[in-house]
């Protein structure tokens, strides 16, 4: 393969520039800043419908919303924060930094990494679309049958509704083959499962549940776009079928789904304290087999869920008992964490501020979510502001507290520059503050019968004290992420230079320079512990793996650019959208697919 | 030998293998059958939950019985597709393309006569039976299951006539024996999927009521 070896001077001396370098980039680190910039604009997104949502309800008899738009706009901003905000954020992560973490030059497809980016985002422009074009869908973020079938939903919503999950699906199940094989393959020498860094292997216990959650909920779209479209009836009752079913399907994609939310940030704080707390994580086997018990508990609690819909005292105990079983798993995860804090000498930087807020945040969250463990407890709080407070405590409270301590962690390796110290501080003092303005008060009025996903509510019930409590509490929130912005843009330029491993920490992504180089290591690191860096001086080769080897000594070649990824999610997507527009472009789309996915085969991967 | 790691240094993206030995693209199928063992475990359950629910004939036991020996018949040819899947690796990982080519097309003519006998299995309850996809919640569950496992099964017959033309453009030797094995774990999943279908869809079906 001289060829290769030909090109590998020009891939690895000049680093590509200009939009279609992006546009057709295979890089997994250019694939994670792609996803993060994307999903960060998606969370803005999901965050002002948030906001316009709690302008609704900020006095009783608000008019500040149609009810139409209101109902359009919470239902986005759930499918938003879930699918397009929460998830590829961790994508971005899991994207640039498992690769570096397990001492890896790229993923072990990298031309599929690149279709996963371009299905999520024209599957995320797809379900934005709706907007414009008769509306978004309004009916809330799991969809329950029969409101999404055609008598109640005769516009277009549920179908862009029902087609863009389905093609995000698709991205996320692709990502997921991709980072299996990757970890499960692509570890550096000496880099055994046991010395994975603990974002590793939750990424990996994440990965697994994509890869096995996934399809049901492929199924029950399915079935839904045949119900729409083809005049089956599987949740139409009257004709046989089953709303229930439904809900089961659903769920059983959906509470793995609030693990794939959550693992990933469990990894990313359990990697952070070690770092500045000055020691070794606490019980790192017990972390680590306490995930995986995570992921499978994961798949046979789903119909907590569904406690409302009178599925007898047999199932009820089940479920109950299995939902409340994963405590013990989580609890174990905050006992290691606390146990990490204890007697280390914890340098609070913002990092380490938002990995502590995180556990304290998401303890709250995880004993609410024992409480509605109990099917009769549930059976009070379901569907009421409780539940608002519950998820956001885990979703906000954890996963985005979790994904923000990583943002200040990590962002200094990829910008090669370090964040403001004193703007992180303010922002996590103002969201800190903000958001448990905002969600703790949903507590006491969901408890006190304010129903979730209500368009207003009159004056008189006591209500109206804690509902502008968190709508100032929401741009609280706001405000601290100006912060985060600025931050970001300003550090870029002017921040102090990071240097490989600002932070002293132990992991091999910090071994390279900042930003890391496009072939990541010229030597492939040896990994003889957990945390190779804080190994001693003794391991120079790891220490100072670039300076020792030139790439191209090394033979080092990188993966070609291609836009057959591009072209192919391009087609997937038209594939889609046909079924809403209709079928000559799922014609199109097909063939469009057809000859990006020939064209990707017979194209010579390197 | 002071160390197990240098073979790895030199090793680059695309250097199959790896820390265990395993094969990435093999090992990316496995997990896609695993994946999809979800999706046709739904599909199955979401016929098997629905079974009994039709409110208007013709469902098994009113009005409506499968042919037993027609599909018995149809389901031994997709099982028999596989010994030729077989074959065909076995042709290829020994050098053998022409072996190889001949018991590829053996296949796809396996599986396109299994396709051929479920397009005729369709249209007989269409027309003789009169069941319609929105006939009732059988005629809607039936077809989607089987007809999801149809697709299946086609998109593995292309798969397969495309490694046959790549054969006669000279573009599939031992060294590529790979390709021809990983299409060949996803057509004996295939088959053992439309097992479970036949088994649980057709045997198990109330007789009788039907004819």
């Amino acid at each position: 393969m001289t060829v290769n070896v030909g090109q590998l001077g020009h891939a690895v001396a000049a680093k590509p520039t200009g939009l279609w370098s992006w546009l057709t980039t295979v890089d997994h680190k250019r694939i994670g800043i792609l996803y993060g910039v994307t999903a960060f604009i998606f969370f803005l997104i999901g965050g002002i419908e948030a906001l316009l949502v709690r302008m609704q309800l900020f006095v009783p008899g608000a008019t500040v919303l149609t009810p139409d738009q209101y109902n359009q706009l919470f239902t986005m901003h759930g499918t938003t924060m879930v699918f397009l905000a929460i998830m590829p954020l961790n994508a971005a992560f899991l994207n640039y930094f498992v690769p570096l973490m397990i001492g890896a030059r790229d993923v072990a497809f990298p031309r599929l990494n690149a279709f996963s980016y371009w299905v999520f985002l024209f599957g995320g422009l797809l379900m934005n679309l709706s907007f414009v074009i008769g509306g978004a869908p309004d009916f809330g973020w799991f969809g329950y049958a029969p409101l999404t079938e055609r008598q109640f939903s005769p516009e277009l919503r549920a179908d862009f509704w029902a087609i863009g999950l389905q093609v995000l699906g698709i991205a996320s199940l692709a990502a997921s083959f991709n980072f299996i094989v990757t970890i499960i393959n692509m570890r550096a020498p000496g880099m055994t499962l046991m010395r994975m860094p603990p974002f590793v292997w939750m990424q990996f216990v994440t990965q697994w549940l994509l890869a096995l959650a996934l399809p049901p909920i492929a199924v029950a779209l399915i079935l839904l776009i045949f119900d729409r479209h083809f005049s089956t009836n599987f949740y139409l009752s009257e004709w046989g079928g089953d709303p229930i079913l439904w809900q089961h399907l659903f769920w059983i994609f959906g509470h793995p789904e609030v693990y794939i939310l959550i693992l990933p940030a469990f990894g990313m704080v359990s990697d952070i304290l070690p770092t500045f707390a000055r020691k070794p994580l606490f019980g790192y086997t017990f972390v680590v087999y306490s995930g995986i018990a995570i992921g499978f508990l994961g798949f046979i609690v789903w119909a907590h869920h569904m406690f409302a819909t009178g599925m007898g005292p047999v199932a009820d105990s089940a479920f109950a008992i299995a939902t409340m079983l994963i405590a013990i798993p989580t609890g174990v995860k905050i006992f290691n964490w606390i146990g990490t804090l204890w007697l280390g000498q914890t340098a609070y930087k913002t990092p380490a501020l938002f990995a502590v807020a995180f556990i304290a945040m998401f303890i709250i969250g995880g004993l609410s979510g024992v409480m509605h463990a109990s099917p009769p407890a549930d059976l009070q709080q379901t569907d009421s502001y409780f539940i608002v407070a519950h998820f956001h405590y885990v979703l906000f409270g954890g996963a985005i507290f979790g994904i923000t301590a990583g943002a200040y962690y990590w962002l200094p390796k990829i910008l090669g520059r370090m964040l403001n110290e004193r703007l992180g501080q303010i922002h996590f003092w103002l969201m800190l503050i903000g958001f448990n303005l905002t969600f703790f008060p949903m507590h006491f009025v969901g408890l006190n019968g304010m129903p979730r996903r209500t368009y207003t509510y009159p004056a008189g019930f006591g209500w109206e004290l804690m509902n502008q409590l968190e709508t100032i509490g929401a741009f609280i929130i706001a405000i601290s992420f100006l912060f985060f912005i600025y931050n970001v843009l300003v550090s870029m330029r002017s921040g102090a230079i990071a240097g490989n491993n600002p932070w002293g920490a132990g992991t091999l992504e910090w071994s390279i320079p900042s930003p890391p180089p496009v072939y990541n290591f010229a030597t492939l690191p040896v990994v003889r512990s957990l945390y190779p860096l804080w190994d001693g001086p003794n391991d120079s080769r790891l220490t100072t793996p670039a300076a020792s080897t030139t790439p191209e000594e090394a033979h080092v070649h990188l993966p070609n650019p291609s836009y057959w990824p591009l072209v192919t999610a391009f087609g997937v997507t038209l594939a889609g959208a046909g079924i809403i527009f209709g079928f000559v472009l799922t014609g199109i789309g097909i063939l469009i697919l057809l000859a990006g996915a020939y064209s990707w085969a017979l194209e010579p991967a390197s | 030998m002071t160390t197990t790691a240098h073979p790895a240094q030199h090793a680059t993206v695309f250097d199959d293998h790896r820390r265990t030995g395993l094969i990435n693209r093999k090992t990316v199928m496995w997990v896609f059958l695993g994946s999809e063992c979800m999706f046709f475990g739904s599909l199955i359950a979401t016929y098997m939950s629905l079974r009994g629910r039709s409110l208007n004939p013709p469902y098994p036991g009113a009005e409506f019985s499968f042919d037993i020996p027609f599909t018995t018949v149809s389901a031994t040819v997709l099982l028999i597709s596989s010994l030729a899947m077989v074959l065909a690796v076995a042709a290829i990982q020994r050098g053998d393309i022409r072996g190889t080519r001949i018991w590829l097309l053996a296949t796809c003519g396996l599986g396109m006569l299994f396709l051929g006998g479920q397009f005729y299995e369709f249209t007989t309850f269409f027309v003789a039976e009169g069941l319609g996809i929105d006939t009732n919640i059988f005629g809607s569950s039936f077809y989607v299951l089987t007809g999801f496992h149809g697709a299946h099964v086609t998109v593995g017959v292309l798969w397969l006539l495309s490694l046959v033309i790549l054969s006669f453009r000279g573009k599939l030797s031992q060294s590529s024996s790979l390709d021809v094995e990983i299409a060949g774990l996803y057509w004996h999943f295939v088959d053992i999927v439309w097992i479970v279908i036949f088994v649980l869809v057709y045997l198990l079906a109330p007789h009788g009521g039907g004819h």
